[in-house]
């Protein structure tokens, strides 16, 4: 048996294991045989499941520098969640599209094993460890179909900027150890507890570093430029599990870092937080509604949803903590969902995922149309879905702690967004067929879709198990 | 009054698992969509009967909300699953329970691409309007509130006419833009309750025992309350996505928008905003009334000039809501009971001016006016009861109309003549403007050669029209039985109003015009609300 020092990083292996089994089920598969290696991470990822829901409410810690409480299990079952769907999704679309299967999971499973150590670390070094990890396979995931230049030119825009930002994170983990002493959050947290009173230049410009940092990987303005090309030209299923997975990592680890370490320093960044998230919510609606490119219109309202979790991380009360972590829930499974379906409609021509292509559905499959509405107007926060508790959530924590002026940014951002998550159904349901030849989804992914949905329904009606469960997530780590 | 089966809910989730049952049947290239048809009437005509079964189970002399059930929902936040029906909105939904099985049968003409699929949201728009009217939880109120959008937006946008998708996107954006700031509203009561009394709640009579801090704060609550009601009803001047709506949506979605969506805004004003904040709504009511009073003439203006007759009726719909407001904010017994008369009126006629609208579309293919002349002598009885519809439109004595806009001008005249010499206005425009129409589409020679022979109504078509003629009349000789079940909710809920004004008028040192304001207690009123009904009777 392992011992207890392991047992925090227990999911993690399990996932790293899966992916290094995909690689071996690869190397050793004679050419022109099928394997089904996504068997391989969804059982992984069952297992890191499992596992997070046996270390649930233990505390458990290793090496000093990872520790699995409830929030991160949280956000490691989000992320579980993320996974199977993404390795089920896959399983329909990466032979289709004649990519190397072997190689994606195994990808797909270190990115969330990547993630995985991000939203657990508590040291600010490991979290940067993991961010790279987490970083490098999704810049490789975006180029995945090399014959795609769009592809290719959204990875290298991506790898760019997310390179700088690295190197600014990583800046900012310099001068706060300059100050602390220490890359351990709990030891910055108690260095920095005696200047709450005057506030440290030095420390500013830290947390200002990484705060640049944070808001480049869950794409909030003004660091959200890399976000629609990366995603417009990574393969549509690849895109599905980064908008999601990457958000849900990167919030988990931002809200950590903010909300204990830098807690004695909230008065210097939550006005310049409240204003980011502000100009988020904004621009990523705005410009949502220009689009014509499905894509890039989720990819706009990715942005957009950024911004309302950032308001989870200014409200700060136990609320919003929890808030953050339902609505990467409720916007993993959403979102993953919405982009997989189209995903599933693509073929391996053409991706069809401009707004053209999707005229007439309703009228050759109205099934996949009815679920892409479900999926879209629980994006835009329309009960009885998913988003709409999320958003409520979010809106009563900034509510709570006096933040109107966001709130209603917030819930008018919301219905401007609503009318382009429409055009959407109403292309499907109001317009002509057009000329697209759009794939039929075969059973398995229509089932998952379905799946899907019944998530999306269950949250929106019968949150209060999961919102239960995120309110006595936070309790461990903050105080 | 406990029941075991919980009445309720059965109404409001029927409708819905009929149009989940409705996806199951197997309707290939509509092969099946008269069985389609057939079981979506049945089971509106089960709600309807279920409806009845509970109007004769309820105690009409009790003000109490009936046939309450509650269950802890979000319980970290007091949500609950919280319903109750007092007279007012047991009479909403009689009216959405009789409308919906008429607008469906209306459709059996008109809409023949994917009727599954109509039948379907029908019958969600069912579910969603019943619960709006039956939710006593805010937050259970907001999500039947906006969930009511969705199908709408559909039934406009796919089955309706040539700008439909224009018009279906402006009516979610303009309704959900109206109504977000309730959600941020109904929010910051729920932390008010925290902090006043120990705990969270969204239930509507606990947050009717708010005290609200001093400095605007209930001021600004009421008017993120009054601006998704007024958006809804609509008040002039937001009332710009009416025409569009109306005149795009198909006959059947027409029906219900006009019968029963713009209730919702009245009856969010009476059952939420005002009493939720009686002393802003004293404050404010003078100015809703007088945006009500504007829209009672712009509405009759505008109407008397349009060549359309969707339109027309349409633009009559803000006239007729504007005396629904009227009479909320006269704030008294009579005002408040004729305003929820005039609600089941505009419903009935207003529903019946559609359906009469949509048949002609269904025979010419178009709406305006100038098409239509000497159809008296081609199709009498469907002149007739086009006749008795227009009528009670106007507010012909022996007909519903009468009955509502008479109690309406008479609280108001109690509270503050102004209003009404300028309402009374409205009156008169609106038979000028309903009568010109009816002249113009009817009498005369008949001058279109495709109109000489229009066949008269079907028997389907009678089965639709029928009823409504029928209750305009009901509603017009007896409206003592439906003024009696409401008068006890009615009552109770002026009187809450009333604390608003009184703490208004001494705050102003004017105590007479509480008085004034009052009209008479809500105890002494209800006999002499009860005479105009009574004279109507013999």
């Amino acid at each position: 048996m392992l011992s207890p020092t392991f047992n925090a990083i227990v999911p993690l292996l399990c996932v790293v294991a899966a992916g290094i089994a995909s690689l071996l089920a690869e190397a050793v598969r004679e050419p022109g045989e099928r394997v089904p290696i996504a068997g391989l991470g969804i059982i992984g990822l069952l297992a890191a499941g499992v596992s997070a829901m046996w270390l649930w409410g233990r505390n458990a810690t290793s090496f000093g520098v990872v520790t699995a409480d409830n929030f991160g299990l949280f956000i490691v079952l989000v992320l579980v969640v993320i996974g199977l769907l993404t390795v089920a999704f896959s399983s329909q679309v990466i032979g289709r599209d004649g990519l190397p299967q072997g190689e994606y999971y195994a990808i797909t499973l270190f990115g969330l094993a990547g993630m995985m150590l991000m939203a657990t670390s508590d040291d600010l070094l490991v979290i940067f460890l993991a961010l790279e990890v987490l970083s490098l396979a999704v810049y490789v995931l975006t180029a995945f179909n090399r014959r795609s230049a769009a592809g290719t030119e959204g990875a290298f825009k991506y790898f760019l900027l997310g390179g700088f930002s690295s190197a600014v994170f990583l800046y900012g983990i310099a001068f706060t150890f300059g100050i602390a002493g220490s890359t351990g959050l709990h030891e910055i947290a108690s260095a920095l507890a005696g200047e709450s009173g005057s506030l440290n230049p030095m420390a500013l410009l830290a947390v200002g570093l990484l705060l640049v940092g944070f808001a480049f990987k869950v794409s909030a303005v003004p660091f959200h430029m890399w976000t629609p090309d990366a995603y417009e030209g990574a393969p549509t299923i690849v895109t599905a599990f980064m908008s999601t997975g990457v958000k849900a990592a990167a919030f988990g680890a931002f809200a950590r870092v903010f909300l204990s370490a830098f807690e004695p320093l909230r008065a210097g960044w939550s006005p310049v937080l409240a204003v980011i998230a502000g100009a988020t919510m904004i621009l990523g609606t705005v410009v949502g509604v220009r689009q014509t490119n499905m894509k890039r219109m989720l990819a706009y309202s990715g942005i957009a949803h950024a911004g309302y979790i950032l308001l989870g991380i200014v409200a700060a009360n136990d609320v919003g903590k929890a808030a953050i972590l339902y609505y990467l829930l409720a916007y993993g499974v959403t979102n993953l969902a919405a982009f997989a379906l189209i995903a599933l409609l693509g073929t391996r021509e053409r991706g069809n995922d401009d707004l053209q292509d999707m005229a007439g559905l309703a009228a050759s499959r109205p099934a996949v149309a009815a679920l892409m509405t479900v999926f879209l107007l629980s994006l835009g926060g329309l009960p009885p879905t998913a988003g709409f508790v999320a958003k409520w959530y979010i809106f009563t924590a900034a509510v709570g702690t006096g933040h109107y002026a966001l709130a209603i940014i917030g819930v008018l951002s919301s219905v401007v967004s609503v009318f382009f998550y429409l055009r959407i159904v109403v292309m499907m349901y109001m317009a002509e067929p057009g000329t697209a030849t759009v794939a039929s989804p075969s059973r398995f992914g229509m089932a998952m879709l379905a799946v899907s949905m019944l998530a999306v329904f269950y949250l929106g009606i019968l949150p209060t198990r999961v919102l239960d469960l995120a309110a006595g997530a936070i309790g461990t780590i903050f105080q | 009054m406990a029941t075991d089966v919980p009445m309720l809910s059965t109404l409001i989730f029927l409708p819905l698992a009929g149009a989940v049952l409705l996806l199951l049947v197997p309707n290939r290239d509509g092969q099946r969509d008269g069985f389609v048809r057939v079981l979506s009437l049945v089971l509106s005509l089960v709600v309807f009967a279920l409806a009845i079964l509970l109007w004769t189970r309820f105690d009409a002399t009790s003000a109490d909300y009936q046939f309450t059930e509650r269950t802890r929902w979000i319980p970290a936040f007091g949500i609950e699953y919280s319903l109750g029906v007092d007279g007012i909105s047991l009479l909403l939904v009689e009216l959405t329970a009789f409308l919906t099985p008429l607008a469906l049968l209306s459709s059996w003409d008109s809409i023949h691409s994917r009727v599954k699929a109509f039948s379907f949201f029908m019958l969600v728009l069912e579910s969603a309007m019943i619960g709006v009217f039956l939710s006593l939880d805010l937050f259970l109120f907001y999500i039947f509130w906006d969930a009511v959008l969705i199908p709408m937006y559909f039934l406009i946008g796919v089955w309706g006419y040539e700008r439909r998708v224009y018009a279906a996107v402006k009516f979610i954006l303009y309704t959900m833009a109206g109504s977000v700031l309730v959600l941020i509203a109904i929010i910051s009561l729920a932390f008010m309750h925290h902090a006043q009394a120990g705990s969270y709640s969204f239930d509507l009579l606990k947050l009717q025992a708010l005290a609200f801090p001093a400095g605007g704060v209930e001021a600004l609550l009421f008017l993120a309350f009054a601006l998704a009601f007024a958006v809804k009803v609509p008040l002039f001047p937001f009332h710009t996505w009416l025409p569009d709506a109306h005149v795009e949506a198909p006959t059947a979605g027409s029906v219900i928008l006009a019968g029963v969506l713009l209730k919702m805004g009245t009856y969010g004003l009476v059952r939420f905003a005002f009493p939720l904040f009686p002393h802003a709504a004293a404050t404010f009511a003078p100015y809703l009334a007088i945006l009500a009073v504007i829209g009672i003439v712009y509405g009759a203006l505008v109407s008397m000039v349009q060549p359309d007759l969707k339109k027309l009726v349409a633009y009559s719909s803000v006239s007729h809501l504007g005396f629904v407001v009227l009479g909320i904010c006269a704030m008294n017994l009579q005002g408040v009971q004729g305003a929820v008369y005039q609600m089941l009126n505009h419903g009935v006629s207003t529903g019946g001016l559609f359906l009469l609208v949509g048949m002609l579309m269904d025979r010419r293919h178009t709406r305006l006016i100038a098409e239509f002349g000497g159809l008296k002598s081609v199709a009498p009885r469907f002149v007739a009861v086009f006749l008795v519809i227009t009528l009670s439109s106007i507010g012909l004595p022996g007909l519903n109309g009468f009955v509502g806009e008479f109690l309406i001008l008479l609280g108001a005249f109690r509270w503050h003549p102004g209003y009404v010499y300028v309402a009374a206005l409205g009156v008169i425009l609106s038979a000028v403007y309903m009568l010109w129409m009816f002249q113009r589409v009817n009498y005369g020679p008949v001058l279109n050669e495709k109109n000489r022979h229009l066949p008269d109504l079907s028997a389907r078509e009678r089965w639709v029209i029928w009823p409504i003629v029928a209750m305009a009349i009901v509603m017009g000789v007896m409206p003592g039985l439906f003024l009696a079940p409401m008068e006890p909710a009615v009552a109770r809920v002026v009187q809450r109003m009333q604390t608003g004004v009184q703490t208004i008028s001494v705050r102003a040192g004017n105590p007479a015009r509480a008085g004034s304001h009052t009209g008479n207690p809500a105890h002494a009123g209800s006999h002499e609300t009860q005479t105009p009904a009574r004279r109507e009777g013999m």
